[in-house]
Formats: structure tokens, C-alpha cells, sequence
């Protein structure tokens, strides 16, 4: 038991983060006051939400490459209604981003569940046309801070017990992702479907609704994560987020999840997500060159995907080869 | 406009327009100076035809033709070219929408006597006499230090967010800045760092900077995005006064900057002085007052005079002051 809580994806990249935050502290100090903790937890939030909704897309054996511009186009469109009706109240508008956002995201779902098309095609086909949608809206201009209302900029700022809205948002959906993957059938169906499709069926779980099911819930995470983006940056135009949907891909597989499905934990995307954005924070004030960067990057992707292929080696043993080929 | 535009197909069309656009558009001694734009509608050039218009004034006996397709297309432009040779204008000043796709046209309307220049966005050498560059990498990078050092008498910190470390213009204008810098005391450049134009990322690196130096004075960022990224981040810190950004930017995306006092001051070419000097330009070339070769330094009332270099570019002014006191009147312009 205690074997297995020690070599748990979770406690080691919980160990890699906390050592991570002592080789940077012994550089930069102030790095790890609280108030600079709560400051990278917040600016990660975003990535952690969307890394939820990557996560359950990929448990599928889907992947979901539009998740970023979801994020543009919704963020984009409560941008400009926010000009528009400068008195919507705040609530409206996160209800209307996260509206918005599942829309986008039942497109991809439909079209994998009902077409058949492969997932990383039609999310690379949706990702080109959001973005197209975006510039079509805006006719390529920007949404700037001065347009938009302080009610609408105020949210995401506004502390509650000493942490942003933005950081509480992001905690409140890790719990509710925590109880749907681990406490509901939906959660259980989607590692099942990632898992073995096959054995699935035969359980009586639909597939494809399933998938359907997972690229709604990445969508309306991409819709809210649209309007927290674009509050908190008091900017909004074509290209915001770019290649975000990457980082997002990234955290996910660091933290364990596998890119083949059916394998990975809500905490461990969390977790993955954290790590990246520990390392995003932390280069700017470390001193690292910025081509240094991209490359540092680049290797905890690759370590964390060698990890998760030793891990996979070891999953289980298949014990009737002839059976599972011929079905 | 838009419509007269479309149905500029025919000289006899053409002609009438002429006529219409002035009752005393076919007297021979006035000069008629034809300003093309990108495209019609957009505030950056509306706001250009004004400073046409103030050249034309000052000038007297000349008449501003301000034209332009409905879209930013090199297409476009190529019709609206061949109908003003047809009107049998004096001169042509345009933003092109392509670098070599004008160049034959503007060479015919060359061939037929009038003056052809580009100003803001350039054409290819051939297919103009002069090129009007609203200014220059070297006033670029003063301008950036000298923004920053205005407001502080007593020197201090600055540190420089760029776009993305590969980005030319962005090191061009780095070089020039490092080049100033002795000459302003007491300024201290202490890091470069690199928000590659992503909002998110120049945001956090914005934040790096205030972290690792508490006592930065400024930040310069000579990009539209990190500028706006960076301005953000102060204010959300609570440093602004405390930390100007500045740089770069546009006065519509740098209004909030301003008002929350995360940046006192920034800068960008002015549409309106853009505008007159090419007319002024466009005029002495025009009347023969001067003369388009390499080297030749021509009048821009005042805006004082350009020093064209071998390819016949010429260098404008410094870039323009954005604050508090103007940036309602240009924000809505562009």
C-alpha cells in the first residue's frame, strides 16, 4: 500500500514540483513567498482548467486541439457583447462564456461521435475555423481595456479569503471533476471507454455518446476559461491563447495521463498542470535564456511521456493473446 | 465614396467625377495631390487625409483627393490608380497593399508625368519616386529611452520586453536603444526579456521583472501586445506610478494603460503628421520645387525637412507622444 501511494504519479510529480520550488528558491528566494505561491497557483488556473477538459477528452483515446480557440472565439464574443450591453451582469456573461463554450465543444463531439471523422482531425479542423470565426466577428481588431466594463475586468481580481476568483473557479472545478471521474457512472464509463472501447460495449456503455459527452464538458471548461482569460489580461483579439492548446496537451501527459486513453487522475492533470506553470514563472524571474526555455520545456514533456511508457509496461499482462486478436 | 468608387470603371465617369469634386478642379495652376489609402474606413488613414487636408490649406491652390478601394487589396488600388491617371492628377501619394503588384501602374502614371510616392506602407523602388517611412529604427530607439528617462529626472531601472528573441525589427530597435543609453545618465538597462507577443506570456514576464527587481522604474516594450501585457500587469501588482510602462503601442489598445497610470506616456507614428508631410512632399515634388534623388533633402512645412538615402527613403520624425493629455482625442482614431 504505502509502495504504491510512493510510486504514484501524483506523489512523484508532487516531489519533482517541491524540488523544482527549492532549486529555484536557492536562485530567487521570493519565488517562494506565499503570495508568490498563490500568484503562480492563479496564473495556472487556466491551464488547469483546460487540462481537466484535455484530460477527460484524452481518457477517451480522443484528443481535443480546438480547446484554445474555443477559449479565443468565447472569450472574443463576451468581449464584444460586454461593449455592447456594458450592464450585463457578470453572471450572465459566465453563463452565456460557458453556454457558448459547450456549443463549440458538442461540434467536436458530434462530429467524432456521429461522423466518425478522427478526433484530431475535426479538432484541428474546428481549432482553424473558431479562430477564422474570431477574425470574421472582430474583423481582426482588438477588444481593449478601455471598452470593457470594470465590473466585467473586476472579476477574476476580486479576493476572497486571500485568493483571486480565478484561482477559487479553478479549485471548485477540480473538486466537481474529482467527484464526476471518481463517483459517477459517466466517469467510470469514460475510463472505460478509454480503457478497452470494446469491453465497453459490452457493458452497455455507448461509446460514442461518451465521447460526445467528453468534448462537451472540455468545451464549456474552454468557454469559461475564455472569459477568465480575457478579463484578466483586459484583452481580446484574434490570436490570444495561441498554441495554448499544446500546454494543455502537455500537462495532461506530465501528469499521467495516457495519450492511448483510459489512464489518468483528475490531480495528476492538476498536478501536471502546476508543474508547467512552475516552470513558466519561475524562467522569467530565474534568468534563463529565452531559447533555453523552450528547450527546458520541451524536456519535461519528453521525461514525463518516458515515464508514463515505463509505467504502461507494467500495466498488466494479457493473458489470452489469440482471444483478444480475434475479437 | 465607397460607392462613386466601385463604379469608377470608365474615363468618361472618371472625368465627371473630377469635375465634381471641386468647381475649381479644372483650373490649370491648382495642384491636385491624390492621397490612396490601404483601404477606405479605417481611422488610421481617415485621420492621415486630415493631415492632407492641413497641408493642402497651408499650401493654397491645392485640392486633396482622398481615394481608396473598399478593401485592402492590391487589386483595388490598381483600379483606383488607373482612374486617377485618368483624371490626369499632378500627383499620387499611396499606402500600398503590395510591394510589387502596384509597381506597374504607378510606373505608367510616372510615364505620364505625375508624381508618384509612397509613404507609411512602401512600394518597390521602381514604381515611385521617394518612400515617406513614418520614421526610422535609430528615432525609434531614442525615442523608446528618452520615453522611459523623461520621468526620471534622478535615473533609475529599465528593462526592456521584446516580442520574440528572433523578432528583427524588435532587435533592430534593442541595438539602438543600448546605442542611446550613455547618453542618458543615469538610466540602467537591467535585463531583456522576451513575451514572444503572447498576452499571457509577457504578461508573467512582466511580473518576473518586478519580482527579480523591486526597484524597476520602467518597462519598454516596443511591441503593440507586450506594452498592453505589461501595462496590465502592473496595474494588477498595484504598481502603477511606481512602475512606467511604456514603448510602442496604439492609443486605442494603451487607453486603459493610461487611465489606470501603469503608463505615463508611449509612442506611435501620428496619422495626421504622416499625412501632411506626404502631401507636403508629394507638392514640392509635384511643382518642381525639388527633386527625388538619393540624397536630396525635401520640404514638410512643418514638420521640417527629410533626408532621402540611396534607395530614396526618407525617415519622417520621431515617433509621436501618446498621454493623458491626447489620448482621448486619438483612441477612437486608431
Amino acid at each position: 500500500m504505502l509502495k504504491r501511494i510512493l510510486t504514484a504519479r501524483e506523489t512523484i510529480l508532487a516531489a519533482a514540483i517541491l524540488a523544482l520550488l527549492v532549486l529555484i528558491a536557492v536562485r530567487f528566494p521570493a519565488f517562494v513567498a506565499p503570495s508568490n505561491l498563490i500568484a503562480v497557483f492563479n496564473d495556472t488556473s487556466p491551464l488547469m482548467l483546460l487540462a481537466l477538459g484535455q484530460m477527460i477528452v484524452i481518457l477517451t483515446k480522443c484528443i481535443d486541439l480546438s480547446v484554445a480557440a474555443n477559449l479565443a472565439l468565447t472569450g472574443m464574443c463576451v468581449a464584444m457583447l460586454n461593449i455592447m450591453m456594458p450592464g450585463l451582469p457578470v453572471a450572465v456573461i459566465i453563463v452565456i462564456a460557458v453556454a457558448l463554450g459547450t456549443l463549440m465543444g458538442m461540434i467536436n463531439g458530434l462530429l467524432v461521435w456521429k461522423l466518425d471523422i478522427p478526433p484530431i482531425v475535426v479538432t484541428l479542423g474546428t481549432m482553424t475555423i473558431f479562430r477564422g470565426i474570431i477574425f470574421l466577428i472582430s474583423n481582426g481588431k482588438w477588444v481593449n481595456a478601455h471598452e470593457m466594463s470594470p465590473a466585467f475586468k473586476a472579476f477574476p481580481r476580486a479576493e476572497l479569503l486571500g485568493l483571486p476568483m480565478m484561482s477559487w473557479v479553478a479549485i471548485l472545478v477540480i473538486l466537481a471533476f474529482f467527484v464526476l471521474m471518481t463517483r459517477t457512472s459517466l466517469g467510470r464509463a469514460v475510463y472505460a471507454v478509454g480503457g478497452n472501447p470494446h469491453a465497453a460495449v459490452y457493458t452497455g456503455i455507448d461509446v460514442g455518446r461518451t465521447k460526445f459527452t467528453a468534448y462537451t464538458i472540455s468545451g464549456a471548461l474552454a468557454g469559461l476559461t475564455g472569459y477568465l482569460w480575457v478579463s484578466r489580461y483586459a484583452v481580446a483579439y484574434v490570436d490570444i491563447a495561441g498554441g495554448f492548446e499544446l500546454d494543455t496537451v502537455a500537462a495532461a501527459v506530465i501528469g499521467g495521463v495516457s495519450i492511448a486513453g483510459g489512464v489518468g487522475s483528475v490531480f495528476g492533470a492538476v498536478l501536471g498542470a502546476l508543474f508547467l506553470g512552475v516552470i513558466k514563472n519561475a524562467l522569467p524571474v530565474v534568468n534563463i535564456s529565452p531559447f533555453w526555455q523552450l528547450a527546458i520545456s520541451g524536456s519535461a514533456i519528453i521525461v514525463a511521456v518516458a515515464f508514463n511508457a515505463q509505467a504502461n509496461r507494467t500495466k498488466g499482462r494479457v493473458i489470452l493473446k489469440q482471444a483478444e486478436a480475434a475479437a | 465614396m465607397r460607392v462613386i468608387n466601385k463604379v469608377l470603371g470608365t474615363v468618361a465617369l472618371a472625368a465627371t467625377m473630377a469635375a465634381g469634386f471641386g468647381a475649381t478642379a479644372a483650373s490649370a495652376d491648382e495642384t491636385r495631390i491624390a492621397l490612396v489609402v490601404k483601404a477606405l474606413g479605417i481611422g488610421f488613414f481617415e485621420a492621415a487625409a486630415k493631415g492632407a487636408e492641413e497641408a493642402a490649406a497651408e499650401l493654397g491652390d491645392t485640392e486633396i483627393i482622398y481615394t481608396g478601394p473598399t478593401d485592402t487589396t492590391a487589386e483595388g488600388q490598381i483600379e483606383v490608380i488607373n482612374s486617377l491617371i485618368a483624371q490626369g492628377v499632378d500627383a499620387i501619394a499611396i499606402s500600398a497593399n503590395d510591394y510589387d503588384a502596384l509597381v506597374p501602374s504607378l510606373k505608367k502614371a510616372m510615364q505620364r508625368g505625375i508624381t508618384v510616392i509612397s509613404w507609411d506602407s512602401g512600394v518597390a523602388p521602381e514604381g515611385r519616386q521617394m518612400h515617406l517611412n513614418p520614421s526610422s529604427n535609430e528615432l525609434i530607439g531614442n525615442m523608446c529611452v528618452k520615453l522611459a528617462a523623461d520621468h526620471l529626472p534622478d535615473g533609475g531601472q529599465v528593462a526592456i520586453l521584446s516580442a520574440s528573441a528572433t523578432a528583427t525589427n524588435q532587435n533592430i530597435w534593442i541595438e539602438e536603444m543600448k546605442k542611446v543609453l550613455p547618453e542618458y545618465e543615469g538610466i540602467e538597462l537591467v535585463a531583456t526579456v522576451y513575451g514572444d507577443d503572447l498576452a499571457d506570456k509577457s504578461y508573467r514576464e512582466a511580473q518576473g521583472l518586478m519580482a527579480t527587481y523591486p526597484d524597476l522604474d520602467a518597462i519598454i516594450a516596443p511591441t503593440s501586445v507586450g506594452i498592453v501585457a505589461a501595462a496590465q500587469a502592473v496595474a494588477d501588482a498595484g504598481k502603477a506610478g511606481e512602475v512606467n510602462v511604456t514603448g510602442l503601442g496604439l492609443p486605442s489598445e494603451m487607453a486603459g494603460a493610461i487611465e489606470s497610470g501603469a503608463s505615463q506616456s508611449f509612442a506611435i507614428w501620428n496619422p495626421i503628421d504622416l499625412g501632411y508631410s506626404a502631401t507636403m512632399i508629394a507638392h514640392a515634388l509635384a511643382s518642381g520645387e525639388a527633386t527625388a534623388e538619393p540624397g536630396a533633402t525635401l520640404p514638410m512645412g512643418r514638420m521640417g525637412e527629410v533626408t532621402l538615402d540611396d534607395e530614396g527613403n526618407g525617415a519622417m520624425a520621431d515617433p509621436f507622444v501618446y498621454d493623458a493629455g491626447n489620448i482621448d482625442e486619438f483612441k477612437s482614431i486608431f
